[in-house]
């Protein structure tokens, strides 16, 4: 075997070692740690990236040498490795955009656990993109929860936040019950938990015609489960707030990268677990169509009537998730193919905007309202760049990142027949003008001449780690938006190979 | 279909108990309730996954007496299962009932409406 097949492995391993290390740290060594070990994770990862592009398969990876069926895997391809390199890559980014946030709004002696908890979190995505076993899924997905809650629990003495975390913490429960109950039963009629022996099974089951009410059952128990935890619309009434009422870094980690795990799982189980005719004969992908559709219209219709900035940019994160589910939803190869790229769009797209609304607040009293927001852009002229760039991509302005997204998706659209084609093409058009009708407005107040007079006169002090986040944020959505064909090779490749 | 139900009257159980903790979990306004409803909830998946990992007659997987057919015992998998289930569901458990100290601390009441009403007001000051 080869050193770099290793290498994923090796990072969930480190990020394990990390967080119970950053625990007994002091906040400046902690936060040197999990930025480092996020760098380390992105290189590794990167390297088997390149490994399984250029070798063009999947290997799987055991834990524990047990062969399958009674050990644990780990699956290794392009799609995962891609996924896995650019997570720990937005996450230094987000940290870094808002570490100055994390040390203001986070209690001193809490800071180290700021980071434990961002290194857990890192586990437990990893584990849930790299996973070929459906119950260590189930493991992590809780671990995911715990984690994902605590950072917007972290923040110093915020009422609001505490009552953000319970609602946020007991729609994940649900979700995860649902999510659990749907693996228990799916064991109690294969026998098995690794995912290629189910998918088998499954499949001589849905041949033979036994069974078929539990698989139907457990089709939409892991899309309900698992879509109450991506916030897909109309399960999304806790994100605003969850989102919103975090640190600035939280609120970009959640919406960018914690959500995304739940889809990429979500995937893998309708991929790899129960196979894809199985999914397509329960007609379940159609409900995620709809849903995806509604929550494109319905997150932009609810982010136009807001007037605080995070909000705002909350709501978009549903309408967002909506563009991913929509693609999924198609039920073609295309379709998920645009779906991934939206996952990678988002990702690179909404903690920038989320690190830019932090400096915003920063130069206007601390204030979110974007009565207080006026000139804040001319005030902070890097955030207002960046929340330019930001705006522009989720609008899907043509260089920046959001077109791929678009474009993939329009032409996977076109591509497939009836109802389902006329609905997306719509809703996407639909909702790109929404998107401009709050982003636009947006920029423009940043950029308003007319300040609020108690605030007028601030000027940013950006710290050089904010700098360097928000300037590599602009590239990479060049970058995406630009060379997305690369990706769309890489996704490609990675999909070719995951059934 | 009714026969089933009466032959798998652990699992149809098992189901009964997690709709009512599914429920409780959702809509009961006491954050206590809640609390008990989540581990309704994950009891009844439990009771689930331990009845079907026994099968009368046999026994549990520990060697005795030199006795090596698998025959003779009973899967140890949904055993391995229901403790790491258990593992899972203490530490949420623990988690939310440290939020629920301290939204209590903060608004002295259990009632998710008013701890939102309040927290709403707070906001507004």
């Amino acid at each position: 075997m080869n050193l770099v097949q290793n290498f994923p492995f090796f990072c969930i391993m480190l990020y394990l070692a990390g967080g119970v290390t950053c625990c007994v740290l002091t906040p400046k060594a902690s936060r040197a740690v999990c930025i480092g070990l996020n760098l380390l994770v992105t290189a590794l990862m990167a390297a088997a990236l390149a490994f399984t592009v250029r070798s063009g398969e999947s290997y799987v990876y055991l834990m524990g040498h047990f062969p399958a069926p009674w050990g644990n895997e780990i699956r290794i391809g392009p799609l995962e490795t891609l996924m896995g390199t650019a997570f720990p890559l937005v996450m230094t980014l987000t940290l870094l955009g808002g570490m100055d946030h994390i040390f203001e709004d986070v209690e001193e002696d809490k800071i180290n656990l700021y980071f434990t908890v961002v290194n857990l979190l890192m586990v437990s995505m990893l584990a849930l993109v790299l996973t070929n076993d459906i119950f260590t899924g189930y493991v992590f997905v809780e671990i995911n929860t715990i984690a994902s809650c605590a950072l917007v629990m972290l923040k110093y003495k915020s009422g609001k936040a505490l009552v953000a975390t319970t609602r946020y913490l007991i729609m994940s429960l649900l979700g995860s019950g649902l999510f659990l109950i749907g693996i228990i039963i799916l064991y109690n009629i294969t026998g098995h938990l690794l995912m290629e022996p189910m998918r088998e099974k499954i499949h001589e089951l849905y041949l033979s015609g036994n069974y078929a009410f539990p698989l139907t059952v457990t089709v939409g128990l892991f899309a309900v489960g698992l879509s109450l935890k991506s916030a897909l619309w109309p399960f999304s009434a806790w994100l605003p707030d969850a989102h919103a009422s975090a640190t600035a870094a939280s609120s970009g980690i959640l919406s960018g990268l914690v959500i995304k795990s739940y889809m990429i799982l979500l995937l893998k189980i309708f991929y790899r677990v129960l196979g894809m005719e199985v999914v397509l004969s329960t007609g379940v992908l159609n409900v995620l169509f709809v849903f995806g559709i509604g929550a494109m219209l319905f997150g932009s219709l609810h982010a136009l009537q807001e007037r605080d900035i995070k909000r705002m940019l909350a709501y978009s994160s549903v309408a967002q998730a909506g563009y991913i589910f929509a693609g999924f939803g198609l039920g073609t190869a295309e379709g998920v193919l645009a779906g991934c790229i939206q996952i990678l769009v988002h990702a690179v797209t909404k903690p920038m905007l989320f690190s830019a609304a932090g400096g915003f607040m920063t130069v206007s009293g601390g204030s979110r309202q974007f009565s207080d927001l006026h000139g804040a852009g001319r005030r902070d002229i890097l955030s207002g760049i960046a929340f330019t760039v930001g705006a522009l991509s989720m609008i899907g302005i043509p260089l920046f990142a959001g077109f791929a997204t678009k474009l993939v998706l329009t032409r996977a659209s076109l591509a497939t027949a009836g109802w389902k084609c006329v609905a997306a093409l719509s809703a996407i058009v639909l909702s790109t003008v929404l998107n401009a009708l709050y982003y636009i407005p947006a920029v423009a107040l940043l950029f308003d001449k007319r300040e609020a007079v108690h605030i007028s006169g601030v000027k940013a002090q950006p710290s050089a780690v904010y700098v360097l986040s928000l300037t590599v944020f602009m590239a990479l959505n060049f970058f995406v938006g630009l060379r997305s064909s690369l990706l769309t090779c890489i996704l490609e490749a990675g999909l070719n190979v995951f059934s | 279909m009714g026969s089933n139900l009466f032959f798998n009257y652990f699992e149809a159980t098992a189901v009964i108990v997690f709709g009512i903790g599914f429920t409780i979990l959702f809509l009961d306004r006491n954050l206590i309730k809640k609390v008990i409803g989540f581990n309704f909830m994950d009891s009844a998946i439990f009771l689930f996954l331990a009845s079907n990992g026994y099968i009368s007659g046999r026994v549990s997987p520990i060697f005795e007496d030199g006795v090596t057919a698998a025959e003779h015992y009973i899967n140890p998998v949904p055993a391995g299962l229901v403790l790491t289930g258990i593992v899972v569901s203490v530490s949420v458990t623990a988690f939310l009932l440290a939020l629920v100290v301290r939204l209590y601390l903060r608004y002295h009441t259990l009632e998710m409406d008013e701890i939102v009403a309040l927290s709403r007001k707070e906001a507004d000051e």
